[in-house]
């Protein structure tokens, strides 16, 4: 099983490469190959989920250690990369299978789906590499991939977006390659099992890095108050695109490494935790508060993203910081619980309105809110499932956002952090504010006249958005002990046994 | 230790051009300055003084002698491919900007707000 972990870059790398090739002459190639591509990596993050236990270490080259000295390039899939697998193939498939209608008003369709197949082989390659610089080369490869879907349209604004993305986005890949640098200088090896234990355990070496590592990351994962290139870039891409940016993209590049490296490389300490906890707190309250008085769709939903990633740090920093204190335990796995499960929720509720938004956008041509109205009459299937993601994003039962909100919720009153539990709940209300806004200014009220000969969206942007409706719903079920046991905790044990990581990837 | 200091303040140079150039063409210089000076920190890492190429089977000539460290060459290597890379898309996208908006200066290239 060991030998299957590298397809995970093959497969998309490979079709990427094909596309460039024969796309030329067969048509329809790309749309056939990246769907297809995708959905076989959603089967295969199935199969290793449900048939695979602790980690896999597959090693590049076949080199073994010598002398406990890790040589080859460490390819490592745990409980943890194995969640953020199945999200990337999963929403990755379902935004391609979107793509087949939306490109049609492009002109260069072949080269969207090569650049959409670099990316996920980038994402992928970061959420399996067991080595900081390959996770540094993964890194760009997702980021340039990423820089250029942005400016997909080549219009005015897209152009603006991806240009201030990349210098922003250029700055953090350097603070990130410098710090790897450092690490290097002190430890004198790149792989993240081999620099734990070679690092010393405080000091002033320790700060400074870790400093560099969350600017860095934090600049990728759109942190506050490193927010300012998000809103843009999400909001100018093309749909499917913004739905895979916020929906993936931040997740797998910024949040993913941060808990990676913070957990499993650096050793836990409390400052740090702190840090960590009250960045996200600080995005929650930032992005819905910006977020309320939007009137474009995609950036109110742009800055729901920032907001929203706000609990995810929230719900595993707590956790982070109840080990650093050396706390319960429990309190710790159920807030880390709780940040994951809210990270899958967020991938799917926040693709879906991404993808609605398209929608709506492909009939109207329009975004503002205030040119919008009425229209559920006219797109059915459009107006259900935005609903149910508005409910899902809001934390309304029984959608699935509800349930990993509240154990945020719980987790923070119980670890004592009551001001944090209140804002938790008070971001909440306001997301809900929010959305009934959009719910009433595009779909309900009187239909206006500029819209009487609209129609529903095409099958495949339909069937995307009434799967991924369905998902909103079916995630609730993550929260019955059984079927938790089997996605969720391996991931959680991942990042609460923090030494567990060194031992078994180093064998010893 | 000079040497670190030198670099570190041309990273230094490259982060300013950045945030107060008005230039799109300068700001890309600036992140190319940022760019050179941490490729040559990777690089300062890995020097020994007075050592020689690390080649394997060892010659007579070189025997007992110190030799720089590989691994960060390798890395530079690849950072500077990468580097070319967002390079050049920055700069076409650059000329893109200058075809829609007719300039270079960033404080005009404004639709996006809010």
């Amino acid at each position: 099983m060991n030998s299957l972990i590298p397809l995970f870059v093959i497969v998309p790398l490979g079709s990427a490469f094909l596309m460039a090739i024969l796309g030329r002459f067969i048509k329809g190639f790309g749309k056939f190959l990246t769907s297809f591509g995708l959905l076989f990596l959603t089967g295969l993050s199935l199969y290793f989920i449900f048939n695979s236990q602790g980690t896999l270490v597959y090693k590049v080259g076949g080199f073994e250690a010598s002398a406990g000295i890790p040589v080859a390039i460490y390819m490592v899939i745990d409980g943890l990369s194995k969640l953020l697998l199945l999200i990337i193939a999963l929403i990755g498939f379902l935004s391609a299978f979107y793509s087949i209608s939306y490109t049609k008003q492009y002109t260069a369709e072949r080269k969207f789906y090569i650049l959409f197949c670099l990316m996920i082989a980038g994402m992928n390659g970061i959420v399996i590499s067991g080595d900081i610089f390959n996770m540094y080369v993964f890194l760009e490869i997702a980021a340039i991939a990423s820089y250029a879907l942005v400016a997909f349209g080549v219009e005015k604004e897209q152009l603006e977006a991806s240009f201030k993305y990349q210098v922003l986005g250029g700055v953090a890949s350097l603070l990130i390659l410098m710090s790897i640098g450092f690490i290097y200088w002190q430890t004198g090896t790149l792989n993240i099992a081999d620099i734990s234990t070679q690092l010393p355990t405080s000091g002033a070496f320790i700060k400074f890095v870790s400093i560099l590592f969350i600017v860095g990351f934090g600049l990728k994962a759109a942190i506050f108050p490193f927010h300012s290139w998000l809103p843009d870039a999400h909001s100018s891409a093309p749909s499917p695109i913004s739905a895979m940016l916020s929906g993936v993209l931040i997740k797998a590049i910024g949040i993913y490494v941060i808990f990676r490296l913070f957990f499993n490389m650096f050793p836990i300490s409390y400052e740090i935790a702190m840090t960590i906890t009250i960045l996200g707190t600080l995005s929650m309250l930032i992005g819905v508060l910006l977020a309320i008085g939007q009137w474009d769709v995609k950036r109110l939903l742009a800055y729901h993203s920032i907001s929203q990633m706000g609990y995810v740090i929230l719900g595993v920093g707590i956790g982070m910081v109840v080990l650093s204190k050396g706390g319960d335990k429990t309190i710790a796995a159920f807030s880390i619980l709780g940040g994951l499960y809210h990270l899958i929720n967020h991938s799917a509720f926040k693709a879906l309105l991404f993808l609605n938004a398209g929608a709506v956008e492909y009939r109207t041509g329009t975004r503002n809110l205030k040119r919008l109205g009425g229209i559920s009459q006219k797109m059915p299937v459009t107006s259900a499932t935005s609903f149910g993601a508005a409910m899902a994003i809001s934390g309304i039962p029984p959608f699935n956002g509800f349930f990993s909100k509240l154990i945020i919720i719980i987790a923070a009153v119980q670890a004592k952090f009551y001001l944090l539990a209140f804002f938790a709940v008070f971001v909440s209300i306001v997301t809900l504010a929010s959305f009934l806004k959009v719910q009433k200014y595009t779909f309900s009220g009187k239909l206006k006249p500029a819209w009487e000969k609209i129609k529903e969206v095409p099958f495949s942007m339909a069937f995307s958005m009434i799967i991924l409706a369905g998902l909103c719903l079916v995630l609730s079920l993550l929260v019955i002990p059984g079927i938790r046991d089997i996605v969720l905790k391996p991931a959680v044990d991942v990042l609460l046994n923090t030494i567990q990581y060194t031992t078994t990837v180093l064998g010893k | 230790m000079i040497v670190y200091i030198l670099c570190f303040i041309l990273f230094i140079v490259g982060l300013y051009g950045v945030v107060t150039k008005r230039n799109l063409i300068k700001i890309i210089i600036g992140l190319a300055i940022m760019e050179y000076s941490v490729n040559l920190f990777l690089i300062l890492i890995g020097y020994v003084n007075n050592g020689t190429a690390p080649i394997l089977p060892v010659p007579d000539a070189l025997k007992n002698k110190p030799f720089v460290d590989p691994l960060p060459q390798a890395m530079i290597l690849t950072a500077i491919v990468i580097g070319l890379a967002t390079t050049a898309l920055l700069l076409s996208i650059a000329i893109r900007l200058y075809r829609k908006y007719g300039t270079f200066d960033i404080r005009k290239i404004n639709s996006l707000k809010g």
